[in-house]
């Protein structure tokens, strides 16, 4: 690890003016921590935020939810109106990484974390992520659990996060404190695609600090449900997953909203999936027809042609486990 | 630092896990994988198990940490018992970590099932493959609580 300065930010306006000197926030410090470690983060100075108020659960005056920056992962998990509104959040979270880890790690951390790709991790090889115009090892290397969509030819990383897939799906906004003020921004267009600048991976200005992410009202009764495929059943990245709500009424399908983790290099919001469903009556027949076209757009590696395939089966099987057998 | 006040002035890339066997000389907690990977390094700060190797120990000022050392005074805690009643260990590595990821989960009250104590604990590796008699270890100490 190298050296570093460390300091404590006494409120929101000392880090952002910290972050604006370029200080790196620490949190649950669960990604920033390891990836120090192995040299890949070379941060002059961490700026600790965990004193920062940004810790409180609050339901918003429509009916959605507002989840702290601060706010550990095990708490959001186990909070009571986070898990019956939206239980596709709880599921999302506890299917993610360890109890400990969950213990340590913050809702803000999560979405900023880095991508589990080896090459990025590894400081020998090529990352253009890493280490812009060095290439990418992955493209011809072993890229098995790599993006079968949102990739470029700079950079086929997937976002590792769970709980990020279901505020994809959920619609859910970032908001920002700034050296301007405040702002909000759309989730999906939060985290960035590689394009070619992959070491761009978010929306965040200098300075700019996360304070919540909000997730707007949807329409109720709202049935939800996250789906993680992997190697291992648990404590591991997903292959494929699938976030899913659905608003039924009147015997169609009233709102369907549907994003999908572990194929792409952002949390991959299935909007072609989502219009087959509106108005539709519930049926198997149904959730077949809408999941096979999650994967349209999908273009494969070398070792992971196996995603497109298992990526439509996520989400059918998600979509019946939601929506109900019929 | 299990009971105790301890000040100390450390290098701040020192991990919670370095400072606790390096400095403290509190060898029980392992250093497996030291990237949040194995559990080897689990102990609690303030009540909550968290991985030692991923945790800056300049960050725990005025924290509450206990290491297996510090988990009991006299006799052996329940969940230390547990172990040895169950057999649920061979080489020992993984066990202080196992032991103070057990204590919290039976403290999140996730002992609901043997699957679920599984699920609970799955941030702990054991390459021996002691994982049957974990489970047991856990359900064995959780129903005395």
């Amino acid at each position: 690890m190298f050296p570093f300065t460390y300091t404590k930010a006494a409120d929101t306006r000392a880090a952002v003016a910290a972050g604006q000197r370029g200080g790196r926030f620490i949190a649950g410090g669960t990604t920033l921590v390891d990836l120090m470690r192995e040299t890949v983060e070379r941060p002059d100075t961490v700026v600790d935020i965990s004193g920062l108020p940004l810790g409180e659960i609050t339901t918003t005056r429509s009916g959605g939810v507002r989840i702290g920056a601060l706010v550990r992962m095990s708490d959001a998990a186990a909070d009571r109106r986070v898990r019956n509104t939206f239980p596709v959040i709880s599921q999302a979270l506890e299917l993610s990484a360890s109890a400990q880890l969950r213990n340590m790690a913050t809702i803000g951390g999560n979405i900023m974390q880095r991508t589990r790709c080896t090459y990025f991790r590894d400081v020998s090889a090529a990352c253009n992520k890493r280490a812009p115009g060095s290439g990418c090892a992955a493209l011809e290397g072993f890229n098995r659990s790599h993006a079968i969509l949102g990739g470029s030819s700079q950079c086929v990383a997937t976002h590792p996060s769970d709980v990020a897939v279901a505020f994809a799906a959920l619609e859910a906004s970032v908001h920002l404190l700034g050296p301007d003020g405040e702002r909000g921004v759309p989730f999906t267009e939060f985290l960035l695609r590689p394009g070619n600048t992959p070491e761009r991976e978010h929306a965040l200005r200098p300075g700019e600090l996360i304070t919540a992410v909000e997730i707007p009202a949807h329409p109720r009764p709202l049935r939800s449900g996250y789906l993680k495929v992997r190697d291992r059943q648990s404590y591991e990245f997903a292959l494929t997953s699938a976030a899913v709500a659905l608003h039924l009424g009147g015997g169609v399908v009233r709102a369907a909203k549907v994003a999908a983790g572990g194929v792409g290099t952002v949390p991959w919001k299935l909007t072609a999936v989502e219009q087959r469903l509106l108005g539709e009556r519930p049926s198997d027949r149904l959730w077949t027809a809408a999941a096979a076209v999650a994967a349209d757009d999908a273009e494969p590696l070398a070792h992971n042609e196996f995603k497109v395939e298992l990526l439509k089966r996520t989400v059918e099987r998600q979509l019946r486990v939601v929506g109900g057998t019929r | 630092m299990n009971g105790e006040r301890r000040t100390v002035t450390v290098d701040n890339r020192t991990s919670l896990l370095d400072l606790v066997r390096e400095h403290f000389g509190l060898t029980g907690t392992k250093k497996g994988c030291d990237a949040g990977a194995c559990g080897a390094c689990t102990v609690l700060v303030d009540g909550h198990r968290v991985n030692g190797c991923l945790t800056l120990a300049v960050r725990l000022d005025g924290a509450e940490v206990i290491t297996i050392e510090g988990l009991s005074r006299d006799e052996l805690h329940p969940l230390q018992q547990a172990f040895i009643d169950q057999d649920a260990f061979q080489c020992g590595f993984c066990t202080p970590g196992q032991i103070m990821s057990g204590v919290g989960c039976i403290r999140e009250r996730h002992t609901g099932s043997a699957s679920e104590i599984r699920e609970w604990m799955s941030g702990n590796i054991c390459r021996c493959g002691c994982y049957v008699k974990i489970v047991k270890a856990v359900q064995q100490a959780a129903k005395g609580r």
